[in-house]
């Protein structure tokens, strides 16, 4: 195989999240690298759920690492669409700050607790939220306060 | 038993504090002057802003600052100017045309994002790359963080004021850019690592290159140790400044040099090995003190250590392909083109439709000269990425900005956001 090792995934749900990432943290997992998510809304076909995970819009991935064992795993997150919460991990990782908020700028998905639930990218006014399957590319003539 | 509820304690202790009383300024981007307005004549702070288009910031970066007379209290980085939607290009991309975009993210250290979308491609596509195609990129990578760590210093001498480094470092960069031109044709945006492997073998004569600029780059860095490392001016406006530990990275996910210079040695090539970093030899730098000095020392001396490694790789480069021989991504050579059609049709479609990439998702990670990089790539089965997500060591980095800045003045913070060396293309994506 290639040079990338494969990352153990686990599925967790939304009430589980935060207990499950805590006993990570306390296993060793130091550090969350990474918080982002993917839109299934237009996917042909999702294989790689286990039966047991009911499929849903919206995807929450968190990348945690080890260092003494060396090695990254991922939490993969059902969101549903008609109701996008999950709870913010900033009081186990403050780090996932930044990430989070771009989730939240770039899905809609709203995290709860969040200190700081704003735009990160997009300027504040902006509408919708581009990284969403049903947000074409170019369909909304450039939005600035200026030009209104 | 009282122990657990302690532990408990402590933690929503700490939690609330991270909260409340933080460095980091959380308000929104606009309310700064309606804060300003409605605060009353005592109050004694005020809320400046820096940049975005300012000298120091490398880019676009603003910065929300509450000062008490000339000192930082809490501040909040605003970012989103350069923001063009490349993971949204992204998904409009084919495998092939996906390096052009990547690229154009951390622009101080293309190869290594380049890296990391082809890391990921060739995992979902169960490629096995041909040893030299492997070493071609650790060398392009190792000169590649050899110009990104010399811009920093050109461009860290300039924040301190040493303007007269801006121009060693630029000098010695062009250098390094120059040899990188000679092997992709270009001086950035190289688009030259593409999954399968290498866009073109190694030009003739390149060994006698990289010789000359790896023995031409020692004597320059003793100069700059001679302008910087022991100048009193210099290190008074560093040491010191700045300071952050080990598990404030940790906590904040930090990566690279901003981690190491806390005294952690974490690099993910010595750490967990890719390409054939486990076949050279190679320390890992760190610092002890975790401030501006630290990490200044580290990106100087790390330039050191990519030229130990580039000898050993002028040693062990082995001959071979530069690209994987699976017709499925590698167009047929050139000479069958003139007399098969079937090839023609082949080159064709593999540049046009793209190949097809089995479904699933991969995350693929480079230790970049400024940390972490990681590519996050989900694929649907069709020629073009589902989705297609950078973990960027800037943007994660950026966050340790109202930590180290808390405290200081704002000359120090000029200090602090260049030794964080954020590349905004990358913050902002």
């Amino acid at each position: 195989m290639s040079d990338v090792v494969e990352t153990p995934v686990l599925h967790v749900s939304r009430d589980q999240l935060i207990e499950t990432v805590a006993g990570l943290r306390d296993d060793g997992y130091v550090s969350a690298l990474d918080v982002t998510a993917v839109d299934y809304l237009e996917h042909p076909g999702r294989t790689d759920l286990p039966p047991e995970v009911e499929p849903e819009r919206f995807e929450l991935v968190v990348t945690l690492i080890s260092h003494i064992t060396p090695g990254r795993i991922r939490l993969r997150v059902q969101v549903p669409a008609d109701d996008p919460t999950v709870p913010t991990l900033f009081d186990l990782f403050p780090g996932t700050e930044a990430l989070e908020r771009e989730v939240a700028d770039m899905y809609g998905i709203v995290f709860e607790g969040h200190p700081d639930p704003t735009r990160i990218l997009m300027p504040p006014d902006w509408e919708g939220h581009p990284l969403r399957k049903d947000f074409a590319v170019g369909r909304i003539p450039v939005q600035f306060k200026a030009t209104r | 038993m009282s122990a657990p509820e302690t532990t408990v304690e402590a933690a929503t202790d700490e939690a609330v504090r991270r909260r409340e009383d933080s460095a980091v300024l959380r308000i929104g981007e606009d309310d700064g002057e309606r804060l300003e307005a409605e605060s009353n004549a005592s109050d004694t702070s005020m809320i400046m802003n820096m940049g975005p288009q300012h000298p120091s910031t490398h880019g676009v970066l603003r910065l929300m600052l509450e000062m008490e007379g000339e000192t930082v209290m809490r501040s909040k980085p605003v970012i989103g100017y350069l923001h063009t939607g490349m993971e949204k290009t992204a998904e409009t991309l084919t495998y092939l045309q996906g390096p052009t975009n990547v690229t154009r993210m951390d622009y101080a250290a293309p190869l290594f994002s380049e890296l990391a979308f082809s890391m990921a491609t060739e995992a979902l596509l169960g490629l096995e790359l041909p040893p030299r195609a492997t070493w071609i990129r650790m060398l392009m990578c190792e000169l590649n963080r050899i110009s990104s760590h010399l811009l920093f210093q050109a461009t860290n001498g300039m924040d301190i004021g040493a303007v007269s480094m801006m121009l060693y470092g630029w000098r010695e960069r062009e250098e390094a850019l120059r040899l990188l031109e000679t092997i992709t044709g270009l001086r950035m945006n190289h688009n030259y690592i593409r999954p399968g492997g290498v866009a073109a073998d190694l030009p003739d004569g390149w060994r006698d290159e990289v010789l000359t600029l790896i023995d031409a780059l020692p004597a320059r860095l003793k100069e700059f140790d001679t302008l910087l490392t022991g100048q009193p001016i210099y290190r008074e406006r560093l040491q010191g400044v700045g300071v952050i530990n080990t598990a404030e990275c940790l906590a904040l996910g930090v990566t690279g040099p901003i981690l190491r210079s806390t005294g952690y040695a974490w690099d993910l090539r010595r750490d967990m090995p890719y390409l054939a970093y486990d076949e050279v030899d190679f320390d890992v730098v760190v610092g002890t003190y975790g401030d501006c000095f630290d990490r200044y020392a580290i990106r100087l001396n790390e330039i050191r250590e990519s030229i130990r490694i580039l000898a050993q790789i002028l040693d062990q480069m082995p001959s071979g392909d530069y690209r994987v021989q699976d017709k499925k991504v590698t167009p047929p050579p050139r000479a069958r083109i003139d007399e098969s059609m079937e090839a023609l049709i082949h080159h064709f479609k593999i540049f046009t439709e793209g190949f097809k990439v089995p479904a699933g998702e991969v995350y693929a990670a480079v230790e970049s000269p400024r940390g972490e990089l990681g590519c996050y790539m989900v694929s649907d089965g069709s020629a073009v990425p589902y989705r297609m997500h950078i973990r960027g060591p800037s943007f994660v980095n950026l966050q340790t900005l109202p930590h180290l800045m808390r405290g200081g003045m704002v000359a120090d913070a000029v200090a602090i956001i260049s030794s964080v060396d954020p590349i905004m293309g990358e913050v902002d994506r």
